[in-house]
């Protein structure tokens, strides 16, 4: 068995791309330079990340796959699930292998592995977007905690500027404590010390507008109206907006 | 400044305004150039599941619940004993707003009662969607109920603000109409259904000489028809909605199971339950002919007036023809593949993109998203042992292929009690 280490950056993962093409060598698995390594190991090649060869791959590889394909690729980083790596590497790999695109070879597992993390991440975004709720603050700041199954919130931020060009908001990721402040000028990152909101993602009362609290509860009453009876469907309500998103909801509140 | 009164009179116009079924916010994509508030998202944006597992994204609300007509399938006709309210236009624009601004909705879904007559209506809600767009500069979805028998003049204005103008035809019969709704008649659904698609032709003349000319209701049109509130049958209901697809502008035909809400009213049956397995299949062929080129008569026909509730249109349909299939789908044409049972839009494009790399297996089909338990008996592929309808009989499969969530589903129904 062959491994590579690396500093498991999306860059040092295109510099073992670099290597592999380099030395003629493919890895069976990857491993961060500090992980133990497993039995049965016979070669081991520590990967150095060089800013220099990770740029050459990855203009190369814009040229090689189109532009749909990188950001997918990107997405699929993003997803961080175990080897995922080496799931990237070997798209990658194919990708400058091949003599004709490889993107639309469904049959290909990698393909459509990368095609499945794509369409999971990408779902992640989409429900982002679907249930953020802002709470207005007494400073006319629009609050939102968020808790993604993956780090999606720089992929969203763009679409709450655009649509919120007027009003001052922060969304914050309380899952990996940090979040985005946008001043009706730019976004920028921010963390705050302590959690500024409790377990359901409420701030305190004395921090928001007066009329916050009034919102919420027309719009709940409004989300409770709006169901007819006669056609309760949990089920269906729990597809759409699985129970891991009801924390922050104010109307499942 | 929001009143305690609001709240009141929110819960009343919602509960009057969510029989109806349309919701999306699709259609129109814009951006925010201006740094004002709000865009508009394409392929939609859903904010919210109500109980019933249909979603919220527009606020969907009526102007009013006071109302000049006393149909029968209505909650608010006019011999209902409720108590009526409205909301004036700046009260409803600055709800839509704020409710916008905490990323509840994904714009505004107005509807109304008649109130003295339809200009007068019209007028009012032409009041608020103008409000939201000239003093919020809110730049959001807006969907607009056209009302029966406003006049062109009014649409003309009402399009230029909304993104989707709308008219339900209700029931699907001209006759059954007359009977539920005896002030209504097909012409007052027909005519504003018609200045719509004229005010889209004339515009779309208009922006191919001047490109700045603003937009008449980018995202067309939509109607919905109410299902088992009267005895027509689904071969009339889906003849009539492939007719109403042919007008370019109208992009949805929304079907609505009949809930028995007016007890007292002997013109209507007394279901228990909303038809809904009906509707959902329904929607499955309203599905067939927008999205897999099939023709209405194919789907019912004089000899096949009603769908098959126990299995899906198309599963019907593929019985029905076993002269089709089996097809091959490592060398049949797009419009095969999409015929196969198990097969929608996405896997069957994969399909003819994956098989220019190499013959497909029943494995990779799976892969891809093919619902093999369907698709088995109508393929062939490298190799599938599984015998084709051709061998088996049409009947067993159908066996085969009873939808047993559907009984689950009415299971499901009847056992809950709601607070």
């Amino acid at each position: 068995m062959t491994a590579f280490t690396y500093d498991k950056s999306f860059e040092g993962l295109l510099c073992c791309v670099f290597y592999a093409f380099e030395q003629q060598v493919t890895p069976d698995i990857l491993l961060h330079s500090d992980d133990v390594k497993p039995l049965f190991l016979e070669k081991s090649f520590p990967i150095v990340t060089e800013s220099e060869k990770s740029a050459r791959v990855w203009s190369a590889l814009e040229k090689k796959i189109s532009p749909s394909a990188c950001h997918m690729l990107m997405l699929v980083w993003i997803s961080e699930l175990p080897e995922v790596d080496l799931l990237l590497f070997r798209y990658i790999y194919k990708a400058f292998k091949s003599t004709e695109s490889i993107e639309l070879n469904f049959g290909d597992a990698d393909v459509l592995a990368c095609a499945n993390i794509y369409k999971k991440v990408n779902q992640s975004c989409h429900k982002a977007i679907q249930f953020v709720r802002f709470q207005k603050t007494s400073d006319g700041v629009f609050f939102a905690p968020i808790s993604p199954d993956y780090n999606v919130l720089l992929l969203v931020a763009k679409h709450f500027s655009n649509r919120y060009a007027d009003q001052p908001w922060i969304i914050y990721d309380t899952k990996r404590n940090y979040g985005l402040y946008y001043n009706l000028h730019k976004t920028t990152e921010i963390t705050f010390s302590e959690s500024p909101v409790d377990n359901s993602g409420k701030l305190k009362a004395e921090q928001l507008d007066s009329e916050e609290q009034l919102y919420q509860q027309m719009w709940k009453d409004y989300f409770k109206t709006m169901a007819i009876k006669e056609r309760i469907n949990l089920k269906l309500q729990r597809q759409h907006m699985p129970v891991r998103y009801w924390k922050y909801l104010t109307e499942m509140q | 400044m929001v009143k305690e009164s609001t709240l009141e009179k929110l819960k009343i116009l919602a509960d009057a305004a969510k029989y109806d079924v349309s919701c999306a916010s699709s259609g129109t994509t814009r951006g925010n150039p201006n740094k004002t508030l709000g865009t508009a998202a394409g392929w939609g944006i859903c904010h919210s599941f109500t109980a019933d597992g249909r979603c919220i994204s527009l606020f969907k609300i009526l102007m009013t619940n006071h109302c000049i007509y006393d149909c029968a399938y209505c909650s608010n006709r006019r011999s209902n004993d409720l108590k009526r309210v409205a909301f004036s236009p700046a009260e409803l624009a600055e709800l839509t707003i704020e409710f916008y601004r905490r990323n509840y909705i994904e714009g505004l879904f107005l509807s109304s009662g008649v109130i003295r007559n339809p200009d007068y209506t019209m007028e009012q809600m032409i009041s608020v969607v103008k409000k939201l767009r000239e003093e919020h500069r809110f730049n959001g979805y807006i969907h607009m109920k056209s009302i029966p028998g406003a006049s062109q003049k009014l649409v003309n204005i009402a399009g230029m603000y909304v993104d989707r103008l709308s008219v339900n035809i209700e029931i699907p019969t001209e006759e059954s109409l007359k009977k539920l709704a005896p002030e209504k008649d097909y012409l007052s659904v027909w005519k504003p259904m018609k200045y719509i698609k004229q005010g889209i032709l004339e515009n779309t003349e208009d922006r191919k000489k001047f490109r700045k000319t603003p937009r008449f209701v980018p995202a067309g049109q939509s109607t919905q028809m109410i299902v088992g509130a009267t005895p027509e049958t689904d071969n009339q209901i889906l003849t009539l909605a492939s007719k109403l697809y042919n007008i370019d502008s109208m992009k949805r035909v929304y079907y609505s199971g009949y809930i028995h809400i007016n007890q007292n009213d002997d013109r209507l049956p007394a279901l228990k339950q909303p038809p809904l397995v009906r509707e959902h299949r329904l929607y499955q062929a309203d599905w067939l002919l927008r999205f897999y080129n099939f023709q209405v008569n194919e789907i019912v026909n004089d000899a096949n007036p009603e769908l098959d509730l126990e299995v899906d249109p198309k599963v019907s349909w593929a019985l029905r023809h076993p002269e089709f299939f089996p097809i091959d789908v490592n060398t049949a044409p797009y419009e095969a593949i999409l015929r196969i049972p198990g097969v929608g839009v996405l896997s069957a494009k994969k399909i003819i993109t994956a098989r220019r790399y190499g013959r497909l297996t029943s494995y990779q089909l799976q892969k891809i998203g093919v619902v093999m338990k369907r698709a088995k008996y109508f393929i062939v592929c490298r190799e599938l042992p599984v015998s084709t309808v051709n061998e088996v009989s049409p009947e067993t499969i159908r066996k085969q292929l009873i939808d047993e969530k559907i009984k689950e589903k009415d299971r499901f129904q009847l056992s809950f009690t709601f607070d």
